[in-house]
């Protein structure tokens, strides 16, 4: 008897073993790829503090407009005119000055006076996620101690705006975009991608139609011409909804496509049979059973072509396609930066083009990690 | 394989009918047309003969006419080679593409084949020298270069060109060249304007060769008939080149032909509109902001024309590459 106990032990190990769950071994083997936590880190940041939070980690707030048009970022100090070393670090007020040589206004730092700089400062006041009302921002002067100080960490645009708050605000509306327009792209591609599969005969024939004539058309022409179809005296925010439409209109065939592709494979499959004599009906075979299996991969193909449509996005905005002021997206504040003129007398304006890179690669590390981590049974 | 050929060139022309038709109900979607924001603009100037003017042009365009009458005008005369007249220029639009068209091409064909000539070496000694740490940096680089896309890239290079280095770096000549005859010093002055377009491409169009090569060589070199190859005694140079290369290039046939073709006209449109080149690429873009209908749809009908050539082309190259493809 203790001998059998014995040698059963070992087995019990073994069972907890293989029987851990597929997610479980997703998420075992996506900790292993060190790009794409830091893809899905960087990415959970910007999210959090452009899209949740972005009037707290703005200096200003979205309205603001200040005296100092086109004023170049201010430098921070921590040694005083006198070269005494402060352990908070502070910035000099600016001075209007006319510069003959390309006759155009720039400004200088003026050393009399000198303003401090705060972590959760004191500033204007805004409401948090809409309703919280709140006056703290992540960093700052302190209007309290200095009520006319002013900090532009990266300068500020041709209306006197905070430039680095702007890059905050317009975040907001870029990283949604692609998301919404991608979540979109997931309902009508694995609809239609299922559907598409799993009835076959007409359906099929009309949606692999549909699909191949969006592919007949050149990608970014077709984004640009039905972006130019959106009326221009529409009100900025349907813009914006139909912009996100438009994005999922031109890239859902793709991915139905390959959902298609995965639920030919599965359908005849001993399941799907057993949940027909059970009796269950064709939208709970198609929802419950089949979709769920084609999840993981419909999930690396979305990861990976956000990036697309946040570029999308800032392209079609900067050529004055997309969205427009008094809209605030990384596109629409290409719009005044992305010109020859800028670069030339205000290439603190280019201080947008990081945030746009970072996110793209962010969201690229991650899929790949996503990629390998969802096939855990497979190799490498 | 001509049934084949027949049936995808239907199958294409019915494709280009249906893509320019929508094209057309695109511009034509948004209220008002290039007429009604010329003439608001002539009466901001505070032009009293504006409407005249503007009833002249519409006669004169045959916008007047209902939508069918002017897309199966248009579409006639399309194939007859005359694609309309651009109202911006109030010039025929083949003219202005015909202007650009040469160094449009030239751009894309030079792009191509330094794109070419760099990432296919590239992604071989990537392969061949896989784990590396000249495999791991040219991997590095490759997804950089994949993520960035080409404007954003192009206004960072100005940036570092214009205020770094100090030079004036967009258009094709400095402006004492520009309507120069040629010569050269203007030939020196072009390719010293030329390299930065060069160099985008180079970092942006590698990326994904290299990354394509490499994965699929890497799955060439495990398989039995390299190995064989090896084992007859080959050089290891031979094995690579003339026996894994050669399989593992096709799928960037299919590459060729659907995205390098078609990108002869639209490759880089959004570069050159940061460069300020004179390629077609600024002009579609400025004719589809304007709802310049002849212009823009033109365009786009050359891009699916190209577009379709393209896949049809790379599909019989690779049957004629790869003798397990059988076209049906």
């Amino acid at each position: 008897m203790a001998k059998k106990q014995k040698q059963s032990e070992p087995e019990v190990v073994q069972k907890t073993k293989v029987s851990q769950s597929y997610w479980s071994l997703v998420w075992w083997k996506f900790k292993k790829s060190k790009i794409a936590i830091w893809g899905g880190v960087i990415l959970i940041v910007f999210y959090v503090s452009m899209v949740l939070f972005a009037e707290f980690f703005a200096s200003y707030v979205k309205e603001t407009r200040t005296t100092f048009t086109e004023a170049p970022p201010q430098k921070i100090h921590f040694i005083d005119q006198e070269g005494k070393f402060h352990l908070r670090p502070f910035v000099y007020a600016m001075d209007k000055k006319v510069d003959l040589k390309i006759r155009k206004r720039t400004w200088v730092e003026n050393p009399e006076v000198a303003f401090d700089l705060y972590l959760f400062t004191k500033g204007d006041p805004y409401k948090l996620l809409g309703f919280i009302p709140w006056d703290r921002h992540l960093f700052g002067v302190n209007l309290e101690k200095a009520p006319d100080g002013y900090f532009f960490m990266v300068g500020t645009d041709s209306q006197g705006r905070d430039y680095y708050s702007l890059i905050v605000y317009g975040g907001r509306l870029s990283l949604m975009v692609g998301l919404m327009g991608q979540i979109l792209t997931l309902v009508l591609g694995s609809v239609l991608g299922v559907a598409s599969g799993f009835y076959g005969g007409t359906v099929d024939v009309v949606v692999q139609r549909m699909t191949e004539y969006l592919a007949a058309f050149p990608d970014i022409p077709l984004f640009m011409a039905l972006a130019a179809a959106i009326p221009k005296y529409w009100p900025p925010i349907m813009v914006y909804f139909m912009l996100t439409v438009i994005l999922a209109i031109v890239r859902w065939g793709g991915l139905a496509r390959q959902v298609r592709g995965m639920i030919l494979s599965q359908r005849e499959r001993e399941y799907v049979l057993a949940a027909k004599s059970a009796g269950a009906s064709n939208n709970r075979i198609m929802f419950r059973h089949l979709l769920p299996g084609t999840m993981s991969h419909v999930i690396v193909i979305a990861t990976l072509s956000i990036p697309g449509m946040i570029l999308a996005e800032t392209a079609l905005s900067w050529l004055g396609l997309g969205l427009r002021p008094p809209l605030i997206s990384w596109g629409v504040l290409l719009q005044e930066g992305g010109s020859v003129y800028a670069i030339r007398f205000a290439p603190w304006l280019l201080w947008v083009v990081p945030p746009i890179i970072i996110t793209v690669m962010a969201f690229n590390m991650l899929g790949d990690g996503l990629r390998d981590a969802l096939d855990p049974y497979g190799g490498r | 394989m001509l049934s084949f050929i027949i049936r995808r060139v239907a199958y294409a022309i019915v494709m280009v009918i249906l893509v320019a038709f929508t094209t057309f109900v695109l511009i034509e979607l948004p209220p008002g047309d290039y007429l009604t924001q010329k003439l608001e603009q002539l009466r901001a100037r505070g032009d009293r003969s504006a409407e005249n003017r503007i009833e002249e042009y519409r006669a004169r365009y045959g916008l007047d006419k209902p939508f069918m009458w002017r897309f199966s005008n248009w579409a006639v005369h399309f194939l007859q080679g005359d694609f309309g007249d651009s109202f911006e220029f109030e010039r025929p639009v083949r003219e202005l593409l015909g202007e650009r068209f040469a160094f449009t091409v030239i751009l894309a064909l030079a792009t191509l084949i330094l794109t070419w000539a760099i990432g296919i070496p590239l992604g071989v000694y990537s392969a061949t020298h896989q784990y590396t740490v000249a495999d791991q940096i040219i991997s590095v680089v490759s997804f950089i270069g994949l993520g960035i896309p080409g404007f954003l890239l192009a206004l960072l290079v100005l940036y570092f060109a214009i205020v770094t280095l100090g030079m004036e770096a967009t258009g094709l000549f400095s402006a004492e060249f520009v309507n120069a005859p040629w010569s050269v010093p203007r030939v020196v002055d072009m390719i010293k304007h030329l390299w930065i377009p060069a160099l985008i491409a180079a970092i942006t169009g590698t990326g994904g060769l290299i990354r394509i090569m490499r994965g699929n060589l890497l799955d060439t070199m495990g398989q039995p008939f390299v190995e064989s190859a090896r084992a007859r005694g080959l050089k290891n140079r031979t094995v690579t080149w003339k026996h894994a290369v050669r399989i593992a290039i096709n799928p960037l046939i299919v590459i060729l032909g659907s995205e390098a073709f078609p990108s002869i006209i639209t490759g880089s449109a959004l570069v050159s509109i940061v460069l300020n080149l004179p390629t077609i690429g600024p002009l579609f873009v400025d004719s589809l902001r304007k709802l310049d209908m002849y212009m823009a749809g033109t365009c786009i009908v050359l891009f699916t024309i190209l577009l379709l050539v393209g896949n049809l082309l790379a599909d019989l190259a690779l049957a004629w590459m790869d003798p397990r493809i059988r076209l049906e």
